[in-house]
């Protein structure tokens, strides 16, 4: 890929994470750690891999993404809105009373979500379902499904792979956001459920584990991913609160309060200016 | 007898999945490895690409599902019904309900239905908790000829649904011209002097018991009823301002079942007729054959009947 091509997603992941932070500190709480885990994964997809048009949000050929981590909708969001799904204005109501932007994934609210998420381990099942419907309807689309590693504890998650697996989906990609952090501390403290390299192999996946914050080598993977004859799966390593001082790496960013005052002094240099 | 009510239940849905599917391309079947329980197997051999055995995971196989229905397929997903409900409730309330999905779920040996699989398996709440779902809408045909007559209505409704399914031979109420709308309850034998609202393998039951009554000198009104939600108040409404009495009669718990809804219909439309009702307490389920269970859960003709006649002798 060319430089100027990596550079300029870069520049746009840095945009899309200020616009998630800034709409988290409007409203003045939000799942910051996860949304911005998973900012360079949405850049890679939405701006490069995947086959999708704002323009026409509900086209049956489309590639679907589904963040069934849905707490990290403020991140997903944002995607969005700089893709042009919608005005960016519309992002300063996330959360509001009667906002059409709610804290977890809608995709009957906001145009470009592929299904809604928030109780944990139902997107994927979900997303399995349209990769399904893709081989039964003999349509080319590609099916990704975005899971938390905490997420993962739900036995759902097992479920899903377990058929993606079987059915031999290979238009499917489970990404799995390895960020390391839940609610109640680390994975590893809470209840450990890595390694997920050795599990989904298990599960009949081809497995590839990337930088979760290097968009190149996202973009490589997915791309291997697209050409490859299996099922697939992707262990994104990241950090939680990635991007933003007071959250990095805590697992207290899951949902924080964030105001607009802290925004110049809270974040690191590069990400936010 | 005419040769559908000759069939089993289950015969008349997978030939009615079968039949529609020829000419509806948005039907899949899905499964939870209760394939030869339903019969489904005979849409897999004429269907394969869209018949989807998800293994024991029922909650998966609910998500899948919604994911298959927002691509615009209308899953048809069957289990017995406390694992097609109970057992997955947070994935219809949100993969299904919550995000407006079309998938017909399909729940089989509901309430004492389950005989000898027992307690474990038998769903006396399954109409409380599918009722609760916004916008779903909850279906009970209780013969062949209403599910066949249902299952084409069920198939053009575009929205969730929860049809609560018998899988055997049953004992037929309607003839093959019957005229069965989704949305309305039938008046299947007349009468003046209590109405007898019935569902499911309570629908026989109140049928013998009114021809019973009668003998005894009480002419009771029986209303078959199919659709627990939306519920055809106009008919219920009307019938009980008719006959100044009512009894409910449900294979499902007392709490939060057709007598709960029909209770609360009357009282907020000032119809405070005597009322009382059939169905099952606040208890589990437990072995044994049909017969045995509507005995020891107070489900039989009999119970009817006295239920019936405390009605009748608390009108004014």
């Amino acid at each position: 890929m060319e430089t100027s091509t990596i550079e300029s997603l870069y520049q746009k992941a840095d945009l899309i994470r200020k616009m998630c932070i800034e709409c988290i500190a409007n409203f003045g709480v939000g799942h910051i750690g996860g949304s911005s885990s998973i900012i360079e994964l949405l850049t890679a997809l939405y701006f490069k891999c995947a086959n999708i048009d704002p323009q026409n949000p509900n086209d049956p050929n489309r590639d679907r993404i589904v963040l069934s981590k849905g707490h990290a909708a403020p991140g997903l969001y944002s995607a969005l809105a700089a893709r042009g799904y919608f005005d960016k204005k519309l992002l300063l109501t996330l959360n509001q009373n009667g906002t059409s932007l709610p804290s977890h994934a809608d995709m009957l609210k906001v145009p470009g979500v592929d299904f809604t998420a928030g109780s944990l381990g139902q997107g994927i099942s979900a997303a399995v379902g349209m990769a399904l419907n893709g081989k039964i309807s003999g349509k080319k689309y590609r099916t990704y499904a975005i899971v938390g590693d905490g997420e993962s504890q739900e036995g759902q998650v097992w479920e899903a792979l377990m058929l993606a697996g079987a059915k031999r989906l290979t238009r499917f990609t489970v990404i799995i956001d390895n960020n390391k952090m839940q609610i109640d501390g680390t994975t590893d403290e809470v209840c450990k459920v890595e390694p997920f390299e050795s599990k989904l192999r298990a599960f009949g996946f081809k497995v590839y584990t990337v930088d979760g914050h290097n968009i190149e080598e996202i973009i490589e993977t997915i791309e291997k991913c697209n050409r490859s004859r299996m099922t697939t799966a992707i262990v994104l390593n990241t950090i939680k609160g990635k991007g933003i001082k007071c959250c990095e790496g805590h697992y207290k960013s899951h949902s924080v309060s964030f105001t607009p005052e802290m925004l110049a002094n809270e974040c690191t240099g590069e990400v936010l200016k | 007898m005419s040769d559908i009510q000759n069939k089993e239940m289950r015969q008349v849905y997978v030939d009615n999945l079968i039949k529609y599917s020829k000419l509806d391309r948005r039907i899949v079947v899905l499964e939870a490895d209760l394939m030869n329980c339903i019969g489904t197997g005979k849409f897999r051999d004429t269907f394969p690409r869209r018949f989807i055995n998800c293994g024991i995971a029922e909650a998966n196989m609910i998500g899948v599902a919604a994911g298959l229905a927002s691509c615009g397929k209308v899953p048809f997903c069957s289990s017995f019904s406390p694992f097609a409900t109970r057992r997955c409730y947070d994935q219809i309330a949100v993969s299904v309900g919550y995000t407006k999905q079309n998938v017909k779920i399909v729940g089989t040996d509901p309430g004492i239905m389950a005989q000898v699989n027992g307690g474990t398996h038998m769903s006396f709440e399954d109409v409380a908790l599918m009722t609760q779902v916004p916008d779903m809408i909850v279906v009970e045909p209780c013969d062949c000829v209403c599910l066949d007559k249902l299952f084409p209505q069920i198939l053009n409704c575009d929205k969730p649904m929860y049809i609560r399914l018998q899988r055997k031979k049953t004992p037929a109420i309607y003839d093959d011209n019957a005229k069965i709308d989704l949305f309305k309850a039938n008046t299947i034998v007349e009468g003046s002097d209590v109405t007898i609202i019935a569902c499911g393998i309570m629908v026989h039951r109140a049928r013998t018991a009114a021809a019973l009554l009668k003998q005894q000198g009480i002419s009771a009104r029986v209303i078959a009823l199919h659709t627990y939600k939306p519920l055809d108040t106009e008919t219920i409404l009307n019938a009980c301002r008719e006959t100044g009495a009512v009894v409910t009669c449900e294979n499902h718990h007392l709490i939060g079942g057709l007598g709960s809804e029909v209770a609360a219909l009357l009282m907020q439309n000032d119809v405070l007729i005597p009322m009382t009702r059939v169905g099952i307490g606040d208890r589990y389920g437990e072995v044994g054959k049909e017969a045995y269970l509507a005995e020891v859960m107070h489900l039989t003709e009999q119970d009817i009947i006295e239920k019936a006649k405390e009605a009748v002798s608390r009108k004014k």
